[in-house]
């Protein structure tokens, strides 16, 4: 074929310098961080002896209730992701072509600001003094100034605080009271994650869309289906292989994620990639940040093992009746039947 | 055919929903208020609008000295790291594409397993590597970091792309003459770049947009623009500045993305008439 030679030599000279920059700063620094939480610490932020230590730190009644409130977030961020990306990647997939790249484009834009200065925009937006209060003041503003505009009017006393002031005031508030609750709480994680992870959940399932006949769809309602009934048994199944894998594109990263809670959740919502920068970073303690990792690593393995035996099984089962067909036709089964 | 207004009204709401931090990033960098980051006094009075975050930026303001430098930082480690993963991309797409066996099924395990771990691990297993041999954390930890979270993602599309690649041509090549280093360099290589420059975008968009890896390994002191933004949680005072110079990097990437449209559009235009 290519490149230098087709030999042994060659392949390992083509393959060697991705392998073993991976092996080195991938794979070695798994094994540490595994190595790591059989050690204790020491006073000055080092690594300390072998032990079982960090270990029995573990236990720490606290640990339990992360490991599970990260994972219901996760799950109920990957929940609501799909649910909303369904719809979406439908009704992409039936438009035309130059409206699907319209929209392609739309969807992936927002996503060329920083990641981090768009949490910051929520948590602007979501703080108790925020846009709201302010829209409401700047409507009041541009009603005295519109006043003050139409000659020989002038301001009238009752410019402020008209019924329709009123009612927007008291929207106002109330929205603000709602949000006075919700910085620093479970919901704006849960919101802003949705809103990080949705065009993650939405492409794979609108990649799966586009090959997905529309005409079956039409055949169920001919047949007296209605839309919904249709869609779930019809469409939602055609996609399947396209929502494993939106499943997997939200839940990992909703797993670590540590960017979001740390700006949204404040103390009421400490998720173990928290804790596992506050140990690694902040208390420099090393082993213990280490074992909370080994955790993590094993709450997204478990789950994705699981999904890959799924899928697995989904091909072989989809294989051997493609077999059996198969050897039907080829011994004329079918036309004896 | 029936449509489904439902599914149309849902996607128009979730565009909507997804544009909500732009147009907050846009409003809030004309904030009068930079630390309450309010458009009102204290007394519910509204203040107006302002342009003095614009114009700091503009003049190169000591105040915003960290934050550029940040920005600067993040411009170098995104080149050099999609530069690196590249050049490990393209060599590991090939030899994936041309060799099987055991050793290539061991590094195809080790191309895909960064994709599928969150990057708090990757971040952690990387600082415990820097820990346990010493070194310290600075801008060569944070390039190792990004080249090493980037190749993967280049793999991927240059391996999307060798997968409708004719190798006869290759072996034309051959035919005529041409030496193994000759044929890569002028035949595999530039049917190749469109996929190269695809990986390329990737890695960059994804370097320098990465938080959770950098945090781990940037050491004190030194800051990527995401790091130095996440940094502020605490002392918020150059935010408007941030969200100004956001607003002028979104501006910049549509002009530029617009115009590459425009010319490879230009080009498909040209080819479709020579073609005819």
């Amino acid at each position: 074929m290519s490149g230098p030679g087709k030999g042994k030599r060659a392949e390992w000279l083509v393959t060697m310098p991705s392998f073993a920059w991976l092996l080195l700063f991938f794979a070695a620094p798994s094994l540490i961080v595994l190595a790591f939480t059989f050690h204790g610490h020491t006073a000055n932020g080092g690594v300390g002896e072998w032990s079982l230590s960090t270990w029995r730190e573990l236990v720490d009644p606290d640990y339990p209730t992360i490991v599970w409130k990260t994972i219901r977030i996760s799950f109920e961020v990957t929940f609501w992701s799909i649910l909303l990306a369904l719809p979406c990647a439908y009704a992409t997939a039936r438009m035309t072509k130059r409206w699907r790249s319209l929209l392609a484009g739309a969807i992936m834009l927002p996503f060329w600001t920083s990641f981090v200065v768009r949490v910051f925009a929520w948590k602007t937006m979501l703080h108790p003094d925020g846009w709201i209060q302010a829209c409401y003041h700047a409507w009041l503003h541009f009603k005295c100034w519109l006043y003050a505009w139409i000659p020989g009017v002038g301001v009238p006393a009752w410019a402020h605080g008209g019924t329709g002031d009123c009612l927007i005031g008291v929207a106002g508030c109330a929205i603000d009271a709602a949000k006075t609750t919700m910085i620093d709480s479970e919901l704006a994680v849960v919101l802003v994650s949705v809103y990080s992870f949705l065009p993650f959940a939405i492409m794979p399932i609108y990649t799966a869309a586009e090959k997905f006949d529309f005409s079956l769809l039409e055949a169920a309602r001919d047949l007296g289906a209605k839309n919904f009934y249709a869609f779930r048994k019809i469409f939602i199944p055609g996609v399947w292989q396209g929502i494993v894998s939106a499943v997997l594109m939200v839940f990992i990263p909703a797993v670590g994620s540590y960017v979001i809670p740390q700006m949204l959740g404040g103390t009421e919502c400490v998720l173990i990639g928290n804790k596992i920068f506050m140990r690694a970073i902040q208390n420099r303690n090393i082993p213990h940040a280490s074992a909370l990792a080994t955790l993590m690593a094993v709450s997204v393995l478990v789950p994705l093992a699981a999904a890959m035996w799924w899928k697995r099984r989904q091909t072989v089962r989809d294989r051997r009746r493609l077999e059996v067909r198969t050897a039907q036709l080829m011994t004329g089964g079918e036309a004896q039947r | 055919m029936k449509r489904s207004y439902f599914s149309v009204a849902v996607l128009a709401l979730v565009v909507a929903f997804l544009y909500v931090p732009i147009v907050l990033v846009f409003v809030y960098a004309f904030v009068p208020n930079g630390i309450t980051m309010s458009f009102h006094k204290a007394n519910g009075e509204f203040i107006g609008f302002t342009g003095r975050w614009y114009a700091q930026i503009f003049r190169g303001d000591y105040a915003l000295k960290d934050l550029m430098q940040s920005f600067w930082l993040s411009l170098k480690v995104a080149g050099l790291a999609t530069l690196v993963s590249c050049v490990l991309g393209t060599t590991a797409a090939l030899a994936l594409h041309r060799w099987r066996g055991r050793l290539q099924s061991i590094h195809h395990a080790l191309v895909y397993t960064p994709l599928i771990m969150p990057d708090i691990l990757i971040g952690i297993s990387l600082l415990m590597l820097f820990v346990a041999c010493r070194v310290d954390c600075g801008f060569w930890t944070i390039l190792i970091a990004h080249v090493t979270f980037c190749v993967s993602y280049v793999v991927m599309t240059i391996l999307a792309r060798l997968q409708d690649f004719d190798d006869r041509l290759i072996e034309a090549a051959y035919d005529l003459g041409a030496g193994p280093w000759y044929t890569f360099f002028k035949v595999e290589l530039p049917l190749l770049m469109p996929g190269i420059v695809a990986g390329g975008l990737l890695a960059f968009t994804l370097s320098i947009d990465d938080v959770v890896i950098t945090s781990f390994v940037n050491g004190a002191g030194t800051n990527t623009f995401p790091t130095y933004v996440n940094s502020m949680v605490k002392h918020s005072k150059n935010l408007p500045s941030v969200f100004a110079l956001s607003t002028l990097m979104l501006i910049f990437t549509c002009v530029l993305v617009g115009l590459s449209k425009l010319i490879t559009g230009g080009q498909q235009q040209q080819k479709k008439g020579k073609t005819k």
